[in-house]
């Protein structure tokens, strides 16, 4: 528990955080998580609400996960619709924890930044702990923090691309900008080696969805990832060596011979 | 043997018609005016059990070879020119995910599309071809259904009719069978609605010999012919329990996935849209769930969650339905509760 992850009020002892939309069905979601030991799922509710918080069933059912829920406003492209989305959310799911995105574009659905710090402000001031979807740009990160957002989530890929860490570069000075400040890489991985490779870079968390639901078989997806973003924590935390250009042998072979012969053949 | 059926959809014709054919007396209560009005009415009718696989459990492509069958030997009105599964282009990767998760179809290149579906000519340069599935009229095959029962086996149809479960283990029957679909929520711990919007376009334009399923990276969409110049296109899966309210967006995509098959649909009428709720249970695999009367008549089978596998599922459905009332059998994939 000493490598412990902490999120506003909460603390966390899994860094795999998953989505709960378009598996086969419900019960394959719901073992997904358990057996990966999810920390934190997320869970839409602009479409699912309809007229009268319809989507109830669903909702009472991820509930019923044991799991910290963190409701989200996938499907929201503008500030107001964002603002309603997760008012409705801390009611349906008595948290004030909301998962923020405001999407700029229907193709890449990147986030709309300007919409996100707008929405970020009010629903800060409102109470809310805000986890907003960005992307790596480091004055949109800076401009959400004054918001009041302690945590920031920036895109790896497109959401659903599974193409992984698109701009490493931009990460790992994000990374490198922002040291204390929870980062979770939200959208794009598609396979465990990308998560991997965020936690070895230092990211505090990663979230997906598409890469475990739309598996072959989800559930072994979802442990998949769990080793390999617990693989990338345990190699960040073990200050993992340089690469180097040359090679450096582990045994000094200075003096012994080194041909056919000293294999035994 | 006295029989009596709640609920007159898809569930409940089938098990009716089974039961009749082995001589037993049938009353179908419906709540509705007519029989096949619920969630049936808005049904696809796509017999595809092979495609179906992408994302369902292998008991339903095993029930769903039986009913395809089922609805060939029993319906006339059935199509057998199997079904056609395209991407656009950018979308690729979804046709090869397809391709890997299911099996029975072999892959299509453009001039092959054409001389399937002249009209698709040029659209798409890579198809999956499944050959041995079918479609029908979910409509006219309930209406079909419908008439046979009443006129060949005299079963009796009561209309407007609600009955409350209190009153399931009257018995005047030997059995109740409750096939009310989302209805009978009550009844169970974990049912839950999911909404599906489908609309009904028409177009002289566009011929069609069989469904068409454009995969979407969010859900699937599909193109089924039906007749007079009629597509219906569908449908939505929505995880909430509104039984009405088609959103705006809905009928957007659906629109949307139909104008990028066939550019024409954009001059289609549109004649209808739909929306109503498929009875789902968590693993969305059905239940029948028994619950015996401690006297010699007056049991009830519950009968459900055949999610968006109505036409697909009930005749095989109906077939363990007949064998848990006759001889007591026991399936138990289906018949631990949710």
């Amino acid at each position: 528990m000493s490598d412990a992850l902490k999120l506003y009020d909460a603390e966390l002892s899994s860094r795999l955080m998953l989505g709960t939309s378009l598996y086969p069905s419900p019960a394959i979601m719901a073992d997904a998580i358990l057996k990966s030991k999810a920390g934190v799922v997320t869970v839409s509710l602009r479409r699912e609400a309809g007229n009268s918080r319809a989507g109830q069933s669903f909702w009472s059912l991820v509930k019923g996960l044991n799991t910290h829920v963190l409701p989200n406003t996938a499907g929201c492209h503008s500030v107001k619709e964002a603002v309603t989305t997760a008012q409705m959310a801390r009611d349906v799911f008595e948290t004030n924890w909301i998962k923020l995105e405001v999407i700029g574009n229907q193709d890449t659905l990147q986030p709309d930044v300007f919409g996100l710090c707008e929405a970020a402000e009010i629903l800060c001031r409102d109470g809310f702990d805000v986890f907003p979807y960005t992307t790596e740009d480091l004055s949109v990160a800076e401009k959400l923090l004054r918001c009041g957002c302690k945590i920031l989530m920036p895109w790896g890929a497109p959401i659903g691309s599974g193409r992984g860490l698109n701009n490493t570069f931009g990460l790992r000075s994000m990374r490198a900008h922002f040291p204390d400040v929870p980062l979770i890489i939200d959208a794009g991985l598609g396979v465990p080696s990308h998560a991997a490779a965020a936690m070895e870079m230092g990211y505090d968390a990663v979230l997906l969805n598409t890469a475990v639901a739309k598996a072959g078989d989800p559930v072994a997806m979802a442990q998949g990832f769990a080793l390999a973003v617990e693989a990338g924590r345990l190699s960040y935390l073990a200050d993992a060596m340089e690469p180097r250009d040359m090679a450096f042998p582990s045994t000094p072979v200075i003096g012994q011979p080194f041909g056919k012969d000293s294999f035994g053949a | 043997m006295r029989i009596r059926i709640i609920g007159g959809g898809v569930a409940g014709l089938t098990c009716a018609l089974l039961f009749a054919k082995m001589g037993f007396e049938i009353d179908i209560f419906e709540r509705l005016t007519q029989a096949g009005k619920g969630c049936s009415w808005y049904a696809g009718g796509m017999l595809a059990p092979w495609c179906e696989v992408e994302s369902a459990e292998p008991l339903i492509a095993k029930w769903g070879q039986e009913s395809l069958t089922f609805w060939k030997a029993e319906f006339s009105g059935t199509q057998s020119f199997g079904s056609i599964v395209v991407a656009p282009s950018r979308d690729t990767a979804e046709l090869k995910r397809f391709a890997r998760r299911t099996e029975n179809f072999e892959w299509l290149e453009a001039d092959k599309i054409a001389e399937l579906e002249p009209d698709l000519e040029g659209r798409f340069m890579a198809a999956l071809y499944f050959q041995e599935e079918a479609h029908l009229d979910p409509r006219t095959t309930l209406e079909n259904l419908t008439q046979r029962l009443t006129l060949e086996y005299d079963t009796k149809f009561h209309y407007n009719a609600e009955i409350s479960e209190a009153e399931f283990s009257d018995p005047a029957w030997d059995w109740t069978i409750d096939c009310r679909g989302f209805s009978a929520q009550a009844s169970f711990k974990n049912l839950r609605g999911v909404k599906g919007e489908m609309l009904v376009l028409k177009s002289s334009e566009i011929h069609l010999k069989r469904p068409i399923r454009f995969l979407h990276p969010r859900f699937p969409v599909y193109i089924i012919p039906r007749n007079d110049n009629m597509f219906m296109v569908g449908a939505t899966m929505i995880e909430n329990s509104e039984r009405t309210r088609i959103t705006a967006r809905s009928i957007m995509e659906l629109l949307n996935a139909a104008y990028a098959v066939h550019p024409a649909f954009g001059e289609a009428e549109i004649i209808e849209m739909g929306c109503d709720l498929r009875p789902s249970f968590p693993d969305n695999l059905p239940r029948i769930k028994r619950i015996e009367n401690k006297f010699a008549k007056g049991h009830v089978l519950h009968v459900n969650g055949l999610y968006r596998h109505g036409f697909l599922l009930a005749p095989a459905l109906a077939k363990r339905v007949v064998d848990v009332v006759l001889t007591n059998a026991y399936f138990k994939e289906i018949m631990d509760e949710a």
